[in-house]
């Protein structure tokens, strides 16, 4: 009876184990075969001009594009309003333009998630602008080691 | 284990361990909030607002916590048949729920003066609107179903099922391109906190871990008792009927 009993328990568990094992393959099997790109909230530069080369992204195709604003591309333009700045993730770069207000924490060398669409000439012109910032955390003047992004101000601090 | 599927035991137990959890949150409760507040350094880029962290991560951190509570006793409940594993992720569900619900108010309050938006939908975020959801299908099953017994061995199959959920929301926003940044404490090569932001940080998660232990055994010990009640309820009618 008692051997019974923990044989029954065991089945019960071995069978609910791999049940959800089996689940969990199959959902992560989902998540992968979709591709980073389709759950991914934006893209970045290079991911964009491979779709540019494969034809899949065309111009005036609404789009999120993401990346790191390349230090020293950075200009207001003279209506006060319109934004212009470099989008790079260390191996492609593209041009954006932006006329609105930006977030507080938009600056060279931070990231930023912009939504928009390319011209025909390859600029990207973004409706919004959103602030996307790192994994550092730290009192002012005491500048966090930033190791992954290119032109980040941090790793410039940091080697210097 | 079978040691703890006895209610009287369980009860001894649980009445040893509240005052010790009731102490550390007195005790790193107001200590926290005050290096959180008053005491802590802003951040070199996000100023004050930083502080919202101090709120909103570990109130994420028992979210998932939570949940694997939750998914341990619905494992408990399922396979050995405990009483007690039921009364356990019942106990857990709306605990977890309101912490999902904080990290994400929270998160959302951050996220307007920080990023620009209160909300996007990145891996990160979504998941844990998903995680918020499972906790109120598993409370939602509970409530639809007469027979407790089988209201909490399906909804203790949703929360087991709900389990992948977690390494998705923790590894989110590595696998994805996410507007919410990578992590900052749990990760290889060690905190990317300055240890001035992330004493504060550390004392919440101990005052919120001490919180749920507190709340989780007074709900398991107030459901162990309204099942007494109904028991003797029972003995009356019967003895008089």
């Amino acid at each position: 009876m008692q051997k019974g009993l923990k044989t029954r328990k065991s089945q019960r568990f071995v069978i609910l184990v791999g049940a959800l094992a089996s689940l969990s393959v199959a959902i992560f099997l989902v998540l992968f075969a979709l591709g980073g790109d389709s759950l991914s909230l934006f893209l970045q530069p290079s991911s964009v001009k491979e779709k540019q080369a494969l034809g899949e992204l065309k111009a005036n195709q609404k789009f999120r594009l993401g990346g790191l604003v390349e230090s020293g591309s950075f200009t207001r333009l003279e209506d006060g309003l319109t934004y212009t700045f470099k989008i790079t993730d260390c191996a492609s770069t593209i041009n954006v333009s932006y006329k609105g207000i930006l977030p507080d924490l938009f600056r060279e060398g931070q990231g930023v998630v912009t939504e928009g669409a390319l011209t025909a000439d390859n600029i990207f012109i973004a409706e919004t602008v959103l602030a996307k910032h790192d994994e550092n955390y730290a009192p002012p003047g005491t500048i966090p080691v930033n190791a992954e992004a290119c032109s980040h101000p941090a790793t410039e601090a940091y080697s210097s | 284990m079978h040691i703890f599927a006895n209610p009287a035991r369980f009860v001894r137990l649980a009445n040893k361990i509240l005052p010790w959890a009731i102490g550390v949150l007195a005790l790193c409760l107001p200590y926290g909030l005050y290096l959180a507040i008053v005491a802590s350094p802003p951040d070199y880029q996000q100023g004050d607002s930083v502080r919202i962290m101090y709120i909103h991560v570990p109130s994420a951190w028992m979210a998932m916590f939570t949940y694997m509570v939750m998914a341990s006793a619905s494992l408990a409940a399922i396979v050995w048949r405990h009483p007690l594993a039921l009364i356990a992720g019942k106990a857990a569900a709306p605990i977890g729920a309101t912490f999902t619900a904080l990290a994400l108010i929270t998160g959302a309050l951050w996220g307007k003066p920080m990023w620009g938006t209160y909300w996007v939908w990145d891996g990160r975020l979504t998941s844990v609107l998903i995680l918020f959801f499972l906790y109120l299908g598993y409370m939602a099953i509970w409530q639809a179903m007469d027979d407790e017994e089988t209201a909490g061995r399906a909804a203790s199959i949703l929360a087991l099922v709900g389990v992948v959920n977690l390494p998705i929301i923790k590894f989110s926003v590595d696998w994805w391109n996410t507007l919410h940044q990578p992590a900052s404490v749990i990760r290889l090569d060690g905190p990317t906190i300055h240890a001035d932001l992330l004493g504060p940080l550390l004392w919440m998660a101990v005052a919120m871990k001490a919180y749920f232990i507190i709340v989780f055994l007074w709900r398991m010990k107030l459901e162990i008792n309204k099942r007494k009640l109904a028991v003797l309820q029972m003995s009356v009618v019967n003895a008089h009927g």
